[in-house]
């Protein structure tokens, strides 16, 4: 099915990229190409196409947008799982490999087992909305096949590539055990480059949509393609994307672990996927912790680029579906952190760190609350007249972005000390010198919380351009204490003695709804983020280049565009279950000999 | 008296409520004397929902803990002891949540809250009497030449107060004599949040087109701004501008590239 999809897809393009030629050439109707201009003549490319409503073909009562905005949403959705997932399966592969431990192998292979299920699925929800593009929007794809038409055909190829590399990869797994090991990892280091450049290409085209190069005012296409891919906002969607798809892997594959857990009928399979669940949040709280940084870049990319697009975004009609991605990455932080709490109870007996989870709770409400309080309050009239004007004095200065980036860091470090403190639960500190480290740690915390605040608070005190750059000093503070405490961690573990043993499987079944909670939040901000990335192009097609000559040439209500984000998002979840449930199938006697207490580092 | 675990969430929720409702605009009094600034209804409602779910999350995250709570719970709703304690404190609940009911749905003659956005998203390019101008490369062309730039500032003062300030105020701080006629009211140029954030060609084009010249979703027009480009010159709009930032301290966003 897989191959099947992959050669439609590639024969549609080559179609599109003749027949589109075609079509933008053609005299009759709207559709006729405007006078050919001398640049036009030199570099032989039309402008883009300038399109009409006739321009668009309707299929009965189908809404175009909605079609292609559902399916191509489904489609980036499955993309981002099956690109995510080898990232962090090679690295736990190459973990189990190093350390001759068959459980981080046989937990690899039943993460890339999830991903197979998908795998048919992207491909299919690919097809799906490239035949939507070529029906419904034919004049878009008919420009874009003629720019990126080496691209697309390139893609193809790769996509091909890809389907050899995961179907050799996870077939070969049992295979290419012992001295053939590294030709599989290797194997699966050529998978996951060849899934982030097909990653890094479709990027391209979202890019050139936002922020074309490579092309003039008219749209002529000057026939350099890398110009045209290699646009201002195409970098910053890439380092974006690569995170995010790998926490949005990690997300997906621990909700496959909390429905297994719950499932679960012995010890050793409720160790198994406890275990497993564990891991994939690590995974997807690791990814997510630059998360924040990548955006605020590819934001300020955009700002940068388009002050129209930067303000749509930030601070027009879009920036009131920024309040519910606030409440989104809240309850993504607050769901990480309440596994972890939960988690404490693997350890035997109480834990002497425990007693700071009630002050990490209400770190993170007060960052929280900061976090989401938006610049512009909706009041009634009269809350208006009670503040004396629309600026509040207290909420007024926690809207801009000295606030929210230090509430990001603060929370982002409290989630890290959370997790932290699990794993230093484990151990006890026999040497002198542990116990000066365990204090340096904790004033490296002090000095960088401090160092965090102060900069936000000098945020408001200087220009908007010095208050941007302030946020690369907070970001390099939290990076900066949790690299020194993984290192200090890794010393002190590995020269102290063991206190506790890690029972896994002892987990409250709560905990697992958390890790369902995270991939219900990752799916549905993914899909709201990616309508507001998409639609601050308003009424372009290919944003000042090409207009969106259609009926549907208008922005949504907020209304309506969270209901089909949502619906989509509720579609994928379903094929997701769908996906879990086809896993599972066979599976058992690999897990039956999984660990019960074991004194792992997790 | 000890109070019982089960009991101790809610009263961490009673209190945040106490401190949104009345501490928050308390310091807010405080700070602008002669208000109340109160923590508008959403945002009151959604901060207190996650403060309620952080509670529930600690005091459920505990095994030890949690297990006191879900028995207190169960001697509550158990016990034939507490029947008469327990039958108030259902009849109290469900009062209370038909009050909220009652509350959200009963007619009232309240304006409902505006979807306004403080900064309205400007057009890509604009035109004044047949001269576009493109908001993506328009600069301030006055700041070129640093001799005659307090002669600009200076000039721009003089415009300000001759048409500005009888809204914006003498300190630029939005309090001008016509001030409280507006709703919304006119900016403060002195916050942080308003020409600090933006560049200069933005200002340039809201100064000149004014509140008609706002996109659709500034509409119906919220601004009362007229459309200065009829009563000022380009070079005079681009001198208000030197001076706004002048005398706020305030410096213009510009591009990084």
């Amino acid at each position: 099915m897989k191959a099947l999809a992959v050669m439609l897809l590639l024969v549609l393009v080559l179609l599109a990229s003749g027949g589109g030629r075609a079509l933008v050439a053609s005299p009759s109707g709207a559709m006729a190409a405007e006078t050919v201009s001398a640049a036009e003549a030199a570099v032989g490319h039309p402008g883009a196409p300038k399109l009409t409503p006739p321009d668009y073909p309707r299929y009965g009562g189908l809404n175009s947008r909605v079609v292609v905005w559902v399916a191509a949403q489904l489609h980036l959705f499955f993309a981002a799982f099956v690109l995510g997932v080898p990232i962090f399966v090679l690295a736990i592969e190459f973990i189990g490999w190093r350390n001759r431990d068959p459980r981080y192998d046989r937990m690899a292979h039943e993460f890339i087992k999830i991903s197979m299920g998908a795998f048919s699925l992207t491909a299919t929800s690919g097809g799906i909305l490239v035949f939507a593009l070529v029906a419904l929007y034919p004049g878009l794809f008919a420009y874009l096949t003629g720019i990126f038409g080496p691209v697309m055909l390139l893609y193809a190829l790769l996509f091909l590539a890809e389907t050899a590399c995961l179907y050799a990869y996870y077939y070969g797994w049992d295979a290419m055990q012992g001295r053939r090991k590294p030709g599989h990892i290797l194997l699966g280091l050529g998978l996951n480059l060849v899934g982030t450049a097909l990653m890094v290409l479709s990027n391209s085209w979202a890019t050139f949509m936002m922020a074309p190069s490579g092309v003039d005012a008219r749209g002529v296409f000057a026939g350099d393609v890398w110009a045209a891919v290699a646009g201002p906002l195409w970098t910053p969607l890439n380092v974006h994307r690569f995170l995010a798809n790998i926490a949005y892997g990690g997300a997906i594959v621990g909700a496959y672990a909390a429905y297994r857990f719950i499932a679960a009928r012995t010890p050793g399979e409720k160790a198994h996927y406890d275990w497993m669940g564990h891991t994939a949040n690590g995974v997807a709280i690791v990814a997510l912790l630059p998360l924040p940084f990548a955006g605020y870049w590819m934001t300020k990319e955009i700002y940068d680029y388009s002050q129209q697009m930067g303000i749509t975004l930030m601070g027009g009609v879009f920036a009131w579906l920024f309040i519910i991605q606030a409440v989104l990455i809240g309850t993504i932080f607050l769901a990480a952190n309440f596994y972890l709490w939960c988690g404490m109870a693997r350890l035997d007996g109480t834990s002497r760190t425990a007693y700071l989870v009630k002050y990490i709770a209400g770190v993170l409400v007060i960052c929280f609350l900061v976090w989401f309080t938006p610049h512009t309050l909706v009041m009634t009239a009269r809350e208006t007249a009670a503040l004396g004007g629309a600026y509040h004095p207290v909420l007024g200065p926690l809207g801009l972005m000295s606030a929210k980036n230090t509430a990001v860091n603060v929370m982002i470090l409290a989630t890290f000390l959370t997790y932290q403190l699990f794993r230093r639960s484990m151990v006890r500190s026999t040497q002198s010198w542990m116990a000066r480290a365990t204090r340096l740690q904790v004033a490296f915390y002090i000095a960088a919380v401090a160092n965090i605040v102060w900069l936000g608070v000098y945020g408001y005190f200087v220009p908007a351009n010095v208050r941007i750059g302030l946020s690369v000093p907070q970001v390099a503070t939290t990076l900066l204490v949790i690299v020194v405490c993984v290192v200090v961690d890794e010393a002190i573990a590995s020269r102290s003695e063991r206190v506790h043993m890690i029972h896994w499987g002892r987990m409250p079944t709560r905990a697992q709804y958390a890790l369902f909670t995270l991939a219900v939040a990752f799916t549905w901000l993914m899909g709201l983020m990616g309508y507001i990335r998409s639609s601050i192009r308003q009424h372009w097609h290919v944003y000042t280049v090409m207009r969106d000559g259609s009926a549907d040439a208008f922005t949504p209500t907020i209304g309506h565009a969270t209901s089909i984000v949502s619906a989509s998002t509720l579609v994928f979840l379903l094929l997701i279950l769908f996906v879990f449930w086809l896993s599972g199938l066979g599976r058992g006697q690999a897990v039956a000999s999984g660990p019960v207490a074991a004194p792992a580092t997790p | 008296m000890k109070v019982p675990r089960a009991i101790r969430p809610i009263l961490v929720v009673a209190l945040a409520y106490a401190i949104v409702e009345a501490g928050i605009p308390a310091i807010g009094a405080l700070l602008k004397p002669g208000t109340w600034p109160v923590v508008p209804a959403h945002l009151a409602r959604i901060y207190l929902f996650f403060i309620a779910n952080v509670v529930l999350l600690y005091t459920a995250a505990d095994e030890v803990l949690w297990g006191r709570v879900r028995g207190e719970l169960r001697y509550f709703f158990g016990a034939d002891e507490v029947r008469v304690v327990r039958t108030l404190v259902i009849a109290a609940i469900s009062l209370a949540g038909g009050y909220v009911a009652y509350d959200a749905v009963r007619p009232r003659l309240e304006t409902p809250p505006e979807l306004r956005a403080i900064h309205p998203a400007p057009p890509a390019s604009f035109s004044i009497g047949g001269k576009a101008y493109d908001l993506s490369t328009l600069n301030n062309p006055l700041r070129a030449d640093k001799s005659k730039f307090a002669d600009h500032v200076k000039a721009g003062a003089e415009l300000y107060f001759k048409n500005c300030f009888f809204c914006h105020g003498d300190k630029l701080d939005g309090k001008g004599h016509y001030a409280d006629a507006f709703h919304p009211r006119p900016a403060n140029f002195r916050d942080v949040g308003t020409i600090a954030q933006l560049r200069e060609s933005y200002l340039f084009w809201r100064i000149a087109t004014g509140g008609p010249g706002l996109p659709r979703e500034g509409w119906p027009w919220m601004s009362s701004m007229p459309i200065w480009h009829r009563f000022l010159s380009e070079t005079e709009i681009w001198q208000v501008i030197l001076f706004l930032y002048d005398f706020t301290g305030q410096a213009p966003r510009v591009r990084d590239s």
